[in-house]
């Protein structure tokens, strides 16, 4: 199913719109599910939750970065891949291009996305703040697996400030 | 035709290795493992040329005294190569073809990758990818 759902994401117009719908809606029960899957959570509670979300992003992450790059061996250095990710893979998924992207150039970027497609529908401003975090998990485990296919080990976080406006921070680990 | 077709993952593992069955398979495996030094002395060599684009498809790796066994490289973008050693005694294959049959092999591999069942980084236990290689392997054109 991943892999229907991958091609037609990537290229074959007039289905583009129902796709993305369907994504969202899987994406939300997702969360709703891998999340009350823990009725008591203690201190280690929360984060449980969200890493089993975070592994599964990562696992299409790591899929879609084999599938989406193709033909040319583009990546001459980091900032490419992290440009590709930026480019190519969220409009694969979003259908939109990130907002902006920012380096301290020593191995730190900041991914900025003004309208977060699977926030967009929830709230416009502070309301609903805490539960963001969660419906960002998917997402950070995506661009770990992409960058982990491109040979690149990182640690990718999100923060929201105000919905639909979400912070990826993606911290590339050096061994 | 493919006498010999292995896909090395990005830490020098193989992910799948076949070849025709013949009395002396090791020496198959043999050509693969000395072609990837040349396959990583390509890949390092396309780094440092200022070339615009990269090719995926590394070529002929090298000449060799055995004019009847040739070997060809293709690496990806997430640093899986893929090795062909090609028995042209029969026929002269052309550059065409091969890039073609590596061409296959790249879809046939990003399926496997795509493949829920499977865990990056164990090896090809496909079926789908056996019978594209087998198909490969029996006849080239």
């Amino acid at each position: 199913m991943r892999t229907r759902g991958a091609e037609r994401l990537l290229g074959r117009g007039g289905r583009r719109m129902a796709d993305a719908a369907l994504f969202e809606f899987l994406h939300t029960e997702m969360v709703a599910e891998l999340w009350a899957q823990d009725p008591d959570p203690g201190p280690g509670g929360q984060k449980m939750s969200l890493s089993v979300l975070e592994g599964m992003g990562f696992r299409v992450g790591q899929a879609l970065g084999e599938r989406l790059p193709r033909e040319t061996l583009a990546f001459r250095e980091e900032l490419d891949v992290l440009k590709f990710l930026c480019k190519d893979v969220w409009a694969a998924v979003f259908q939109k291009q990130m907002d902006s992207l920012r380096t301290n150039h020593q191995g730190t970027y900041v991914l900025q996305d003004n309208s977060f497609p699977l926030l967009i529908r929830m709230a416009s401003g502070l309301q609903y703040l805490e539960e963001a975090p969660k419906f960002l998990a998917f997402t950070c485990g995506l661009l770990r697996g992409t960058l982990s296919t491109l040979g690149i080990k990182s640690l990718v976080t999100a923060s929201v400030a105000a919905l639909p406006a979400c912070k990826f921070q993606v911290v590339i680990q050096r061994s | 035709m493919a006498v010999c077709v292995a896909v090395i993952a990005k830490e020098n593992y193989p992910l799948y290795i076949r070849s025709v069955p013949t009395e002396n398979e090791l020496k198959f495996h043999y050509m693969v493992h000395t072609s990837l030094d040349v396959v990583d002395e390509k890949i390092s060599a396309m780094g440092k040329a200022l070339v615009d684009q990269r090719e995926l498809y590394l070529g002929l790796l090298y000449p060799t005294e055995d004019y009847k066994l040739r070997r060809y490289g293709y690496v990806t973008n997430s640093k899986v190569k893929f090795v062909m050693v090609v028995d042209s005694s029969n026929t002269a294959l052309r550059d065409n073809e091969i890039r073609s049959m590596f061409r296959k092999l790249h879809n046939s591999y990003t399926d496997v990758m795509c493949n829920p069942f499977y865990n990056p980084g164990d090896r090809i236990q496909s079926r789908a990818f056996d019978g594209m290689v087998t198909s490969m392997m029996i006849q080239v054109c």
